[in-house]
């Protein structure tokens, strides 16, 4: 091994984004998390919860519900009123449909999964029928006072309860019109409280509907009567979210407290078919609101404010105990942030909307292995770059060199090139890029900093020639016919003949620079 | 009398009443717990014994009501037997010898003719559970050898044991793992807890277990005071568990209520919880129970719980949480600075009890009489605290007055002390705090002594400190302009070259003061407190002195550490008599010359009782207890005692009661102990055994309204029925236990014979003594019923029957017969 000089950078103040949503599709074994900046990651849970995919965020769009439906199809909806199909191949957004029902705070897919529903601010619920290309409004069930805050299909599909502000609606799919209005208590601690919000319901296939409020509750009640049947006090805060497994033999809720409860049905007596649902286990992985929660068969999956996406198996679950089977707390971001520039000891630190460009400190004192040296110099923040526009950054990169910036967002692509005079640094927009460079999923520059390579959403990959102040579009390697792939990793040999690429499918492709094949 | 016995050391009440978990019996009416080697039966709502069942001889270990029958108990006993109660009566019915040490009992309804035990075989520390078969046998005692085995190395407290859903499987904790052997699939589920190398389950150990009544559900109490709810646990793998946690410490026991909707728990908090649903959120509390929490019961009524207390405190706790009644016993939990002490109005044993407590304990009805709070202040349960000792203590004047001293030492310069002095109030019956002084003395107090004089006419204390002096108090008038009141001042310090006065103590008429200072004894005059004289014999530090008593009171006793008791004469000021013998303990017999003194070696203690006057003792007991005496008293009798035999004539007009180390209070009995503590209300009880509920005070005393009017009606006509109540035969075959009556062929036709008898024998003694007035009548009547008593009573005679039927007609005998013929089949039927 060599001599290293370790720098312990304490100056990138990066700052997650909250988790909104999580939803876990069964089928694949994956799950989608949505963010409060809007941002929509994919994780495969049995590639090692690598996050495979990644839609940047968008200033104006807060999503508030995320679902799977008819298989592989990912929909989210927001505050914004618009329903969004993504692109999971091509990983951008499909397209935008607007319910025209004021901000969406609900959404649920069909047990089948042709069907989709939004419940709105104005207190509409409203069904959509999910086409292979695009999804069609049908129709709207009866309108509600207020807000419909969350929403759960009947796993046979005729009925589904939405929950309101003091109230749960039970609706029958085929008429429209609300069956049962199931008033929920507003004491909390013998306290009345000004409102009630049911944060989240379930409907269970023997009629049970179970709902989390902000009273600290969670209620089961008997959708044929409307009557309520158990009642759990668990928290002094609100309960936020609940998820239910497959098999209906438990579920989880997540408090404001940062505590994730385990819910099981289990028989009263071993030799009766009697069963009752009982508390089991709290887990406490969080330090704030447990926003949303997810069960897959073997896991309980929970998301909230602080960032964190933690994955607790369930042991009873587990066959084989190993690295698989631990408790996983996804805490650090999966994307390249950072990027530095070798020869003049830079580093550039992405942002949701800034790159900031930092020069590392130096020392001139020498010491043994494991010594803390004295800093002569400290560490200098040289840049500070904002984009323009409400959309986020989807990757950056500084040239070795350290004369080039590069940066994408959705729409644009931008190159800065950089001038050094002793301790001013000038910066240089390099104007007028061509269009099919936009949204970038990652740039690359070659060691030698005279290339510049870009994958692009469209699958292809571009190649730049970099010289002085300008550039040169050398080649772009198409991919193969009938695909249509993105490109999210790059890497690049050091002799600079080399370029890997992978993509969504998972496969790695190598391309000769030199002979531009 | 009993002259050719001999004085056995008994113990005497104070046994521990929280050794196990008490048992309600089915109707709560009774608590039931053991004590030493007896089972106590008290009454819930006046909190009084009333049985104590003695039988076993040792500890018995555990009880539990006969699910067959709620009128019968079990108990078991380390002595190797169980044995079968009829509790109402006190009497014993059944002994089934197992002959193993038996460390605790259950009993399981659906197991029939069979009940549970923990015993240990081999090894000492391992411990079994074994299911005992007991024979169907009529004969008294009964062999019961048939052990099945089921769970081997478990806990030996019962409190790790419990059998859940009516008997199909028994749960077992031990260190940090929960086992479950189901009885029909004969299989055993075990699961463990994350072990004590990990900082964070450090505590994870379990420490009591209960099941739900009706769910499969199984609560373990843990070490860090976490509760877990364990669930599904048939399967190894599903099995799941809910945690509850409030206790802050370890939880000490767990039950359920009977019909399962809530968990009690308690712990060293003093705080009984109630959980119910079973859920962390909704939960009551029943806080200042006065001490830890050490077993948890139910009544199988559900309408009472209890709690047994680390103070020796049966408390019987209402369905909605309010105590109503505290059964407590001696209170033995602490190390005793005060001594044992008598009060001279109660006559009752007082002694350190609770933190800062005075008891009053009663040695004839093994109660405690009262707690007389010293110190005030609240207790605060913390480990290596330093508390406020209560360290000495006196009565003085006839019970009048008392003195008490408390300190508390946290470092060698900081010292806290205080003296107390106590008014006996004759309207409250209870003393009452009249002066305070803080910092009596510079340093620990050694001796405290009231001047018990009958003459004297100023109450007069002495204290002897550490700090060389001896301070005199005696009680002045303290009245303001605002009410009349008395109060204690000093009166004079004495001292005597700088020496730590260890001893005081007054003669017998109160005229000489003898203080102890060191090695040397000092004798003042308690009037003008001079000096008088000073004997020194250079063989120690006095540890006890006493003035003799009575016809001995010109003698002074004293004892030094040098194992050396010295006996001065006051008139001559010489050494009388000196004798080498270490005593720890020396005592005065207040009603006679005699002083008891009990010596330590290495083998045991010794008991010397011997009069002043001669150094010759009266009575040796050798090796009285093998542990070290601490304290020991003179209790005087009531009734003396008539022992004819020199040696034992010591014990006629008191009882020596002594505490040794490990806190076992003894006395001296030449009684047989079945005799000794039969109570005094040994007769049959015959206790109204129905319950007054509303129904019964309408119709009750409807009935015997309509009764009386009946009776006016039919006066006139000059027949009376008597009630049912009065009739003797009735109420004789109502109140004696089932298995000691005779057969129902003969009880069938006495049973006839008394409801015709009045009439009949009316209409017989109308005829030759012509009575017309009623109350006379009634008042023969009353008499045939008495003597009729006597008939019955005598049972061999069985012409009784045909004497009364002679003197029927014809008719009336035909009827008779029928009657009794239909009669029989009916009882025969049962």
């Amino acid at each position: 091994m060599g001599e290293f000089k370790v720098h312990r950078v304490r100056f990138f103040n990066y700052v997650p984004s909250g988790i909104r949503c999580v939803a876990y599709n069964n089928q694949s074994n994956r799950l989608a998390v949505s963010r409060t900046d809007g941002t929509v990651e994919v994780y495969n849970l049995s590639a090692n919860y690598f996050q495979e995919k990644f839609f940047p965020g968008h200033e104006s769009r807060a999503t508030e519900a995320l679902c799977w439906a008819e298989g592989q199809r990912l929909f989210s909806a927001g505050l914004n009123g618009e329903i969004m199909e993504y692109d999971l191949q091509a990983l951008n957004i499909k397209y935008a449909v607007d319910a025209f029902g004021g901000p969406i705070w609900s959404m649920a897919a069909s047990p089948s999964g042709s069907q989709l529903l939004v419940g709105c601010e104005d207190g509409s619920v409203k069904l959509f029928q999910i086409t292979p290309d695009k999804i069609q409004f049908e129709r709207n069930f009866d309108r509600q006072k207020s807000r419909i805050l969350s929403l759960s299909w009947h796993p046979s599909g005729t009925h589904i309860a939405a929950g309101s502000i003091d109230y749960i609606s039970v609706f029958d799919v085929k008429s429209g019109s609300a069956v049962h209005k199931m008033i929920v208590d507003r004491q909390y601690m013998g306290v009345s409280k000004r409102k009630c919000i049911v944060w989240g319901v379930a409907f269970l296939s023997d009629g049970t509907v179970i709902s989390v409020d902000s009273a600290g509750k969670v209620q089961f009640w008997d959708s044929a009567t409307g009557t309520l049947v158990k009642s759990h006090l668990i928290a002094n805060a609100d309960v936020q979210s609940i998820a239910v497994a497959e098999q209906e033999d438990s579920f989880v809720v997540g408090t404001a407290e940062g505590t994730v409860f385990h819910f099981q049905l289990v028989p009263v007596t071993s030799n009766s078919s009697e069963k009752q649902w009982v508390r089991t286990k709290p887990f406490q992985h969080h330090t704030h609101d447990v926003r949303t929660v997810a069960h897959s068969p073997t896991a309980l999956i929970s998301g909230g404010t602080d960032t964190h996406l933690v994955i607790r198996p369930l042991m009873e679950k587990v066959e084989v105990k190993n690295y698989d089977a631990a408790l996983r707390k996804i805490t650090f971001p999966h994307r390249r942030l950072i990027s530095c520039s070798k020869k003049r000891q830079l580093l550039l630190f992405q942002f949701a909307h800034h790159l900031e460009l930092w020069r590392l400190g130096s020392t001139v004192a020498t010491g043994k292995n494991g010594d803390t040296l004295p800093l002569s110099k400290n560490a200098d923040h040289l840049l500070h770059l904002k984009t323009k526009g409400p959309e986020n950054i989807i990757c950056s990169c500084i040239s070795p060199c350290g004369s080039w910036i590069a940066y994408s967002t959705v729409s644009r692509f931008f190159l800065y090139r950089l001038n050094y005079e002793h301790d001013n640094i000038s910066l240089k927009r390099v104007s007028k890029m061509p269009p099919f460079l936009r949204s970038a999923l990652q740039i690359l520059f070659s060691e030698d900093s005279t290339k510049l390579f870009v994958a692009s959403n469209q699958g292809a990959l571009h190649i730049v020639q970099l010289s002085g102040g300008s550039f040169k579009h050398l080649h772009a390697f198409q991919p193969q016919s009938g695909t249509v792939e993105a490109m999210c990793l790059l890497a690049v040999s050091s002799d600079g003949n080399w370029l890997a690429a992978s993509g969504t499918s998972a496969g790695v492709h190598v391309y000769n620079v030199k002979q531009l094949k | 009398m009993v002259d050719e016995e001999t004085i056995r050391v008994v113990r005497c009440g104070g046994s521990e009443l929280n050794f196990r978990r008490a048992v309600f019996s089915a109707d709560s009416k009774y608590i039931f717990c053991v004590s030493g080697d007896f089972v106590k039966v008290y009454s819930t709502v006046t909190e009084e014994c009333v049985h104590i069942l003695h039988g076993h001889r040792n500890l018995v270990t555990g009880i539990q009501l006969n699910p067959n029958n709620h009128l019968q108990l079990y108990s078991c006993s380390l002595d190797g037997t169980i044995k079968l109660w009829d509790y109402i009566d006190g009497i014993l019915i059944k002994t089934f010898i197992v002959g193993c040490k038996l460390h605790a009992l259950f009993t399981v309804a659906q197991a029939e003719d069979s009940v549970f035990a923990i015993v240990n075989k081999e090894k000492p520390d391992i411990f079994q559970l074994v299911s005992v078969k007991l024979p169907k046998s009529s004969s008294q005692e009964v062999e019961a050898k048939e052990l099945s085995f089921v769970l081997d190395y478990i806990n030996q407290s019962p409190k790790c044991i419990a059998f859940g859903n009516e008997g199909v499987y028994v749960a077992a904790v031990r260190e940090f793992y929960l086992s479950v052997y189901f009885f029909k699939k004969k299989t055993t589920s075990r699961f463990t807890l994350s072990s004590s190398r990990n900082k964070k389950h450090a505590k994870n150990n379990f420490t009591c277990v209960a099941c739900h009544p009706t769910e499969d559900c199984i609560a373990s109490g843990h070490m860090d005071g976490k509760i877990r709810l364990w669930r599904n646990f048939y399967d190894d793998k599903k099995y799941t568990y809910t945690c509850l946690h409030w206790h802050h410490d370890m939880v000490m026991d767990l039950a359920f209520s009977v019909t399962g909707t809530s968990l009690l728990s308690g712990g060293c908090e003093s705080v009984l919880v109630e959980w119910r649903d079973a859920t962390e959120k909704n939960k009551e509390f029943l806080p200042r129970l006065g001490a830890t929490i050490e077993h948890i019961s139910v009544s199988p009524a559900g309408d009472l719980f209890c709690t047994s207390h680390s103070d020796n405190k049966i408390i019987i706790i209402h369905r909605n949480l309010e105590a109503s009644a505290v059964i407590q016993g001696l209170v033995k939990d602490r190390s005793i600075f005060t001594g044992l002490m008598i009060d001279p109005r109660t006559k009752a044993l007082v002694l350190n009890g609770k933190p800062g407590h005075l008891q009053f304990y009663s040695l004839q009805s093994d109660k405690q009489l009262y707690n007389l709070d010293i110190i005030q202040q609240e207790y605060i349960n913390d480990y290596g605290l330093i508390q406020i000792e209560l360290t000495k203590a006196a009565f003085g004047c006839f019970g009048n007055w008392l003195a008490t001293v408390e300190q508390r030492q946290e470092k060698e310069t900081e010292l806290e002390l205080q003296m107390k002095l106590w008014m006996y109030n004759k309207k409250t019956q209870g003393f009452i705090l009249n002066t305070k002084i803080n910092m009596p003395h510079e340093d620990c107090i050694t001796a405290l002594c009231f001047c018990n004089a009958e003459k004297s006419e100023q109450p007069t204390l002495v204290t002897a400190s550490k700090d060389g002096y001896f301070k005199v108090w005696i009680l002045t008038d303290d009245s303001d302009i605002y009410k009349k009141a008395v109060g204690w001042t000093c009166d004079f310090v004495g001292s005597y070259h700088k020496y730590q006065a260890t001893n005081c103590c007054f003669s017998e008429d109160g005229s000489l003061l003898a203080v102890s200072f060191e090695e040397i004894v000092t004798i003042w005059d308690s009037v003008t407190w001079e000096l008088k004289c000073t004997f020194c014999q250079r063989a120690g530090k006095i540890r006890h002195l006493c003035f003799g008593r009575l016809t001995c009171s010109k003698y002074l006793l004293g004892a030094t550490e040098n194992g050396i008791l010295c006996c001065w004469n006051l008139l001559s000021c010489a050494l009388e008599w000196n004798a080498k013998l270490n005593v720890r303990v020396m005592e005065p017999d207040p009603n006679s010359e005699n002083i008891a003194a009990i010596s330590q070696s290495s083998v045991g203690s010794d008991l010397f009782v011997f009069k002043p006057s001669e150094p010759r003792p009266l009575y040796i007991q050798k090796g009285i207890s093998r542990e070290e005496v601490q304290w020991g008293v003179f209790v005087p009798r009531d009734v003396p005692e008539s022992f004819t035999s020199e040696a034992y004539q010591w014990l006629n007009r008191s009882q020596f009661y002594f505490l040794t180390k490990s806190q076992s209070l003894l006395t001296f009995s030449t009684k047989s102990p079945e005799e000794k503590l039969t109570p005094t209300s040994k007769q049959l009880l015959a206790e109204e055994s129905l319950p007054t509920t509303p129904f019964y005070f309408i119709l009750g005393k409807h009935r015997q309204h309509q009764d009386e009017k009946l009776n006016e009606t039919l006066e006139n006509e000059l027949v009376q029925l008597p009630l049912t109540e009065n009739i003797p035969a009735v109420s004789e075959l109502l109140h004696t236990p089932a298995h000691v009556l005779p057969s129902a062929a003969f009880l069938c036709s006495m049973f006839v014979n008394s409801l015709l008898l009045s009439k009949e024998t009316k209409s017989a003694k109308e005829i030759p003594e012509d009575v017309d007035m009623e109350e006379e009548k009634e008042s023969e009547d009353s008499d045939e019923e008495n003597d009729f008593i006597e008939k019955v009573q005598d049972t061999n005679n069985t012409g009784l029957g045909e004497d009364i039927i002679h003197q029927l007609s014809k008719s009336e005998e035909k009827e008779l017969r029928k009657f009794r013929k239909i009669d029989y089949s009916w009882i025969a039927a049962l």
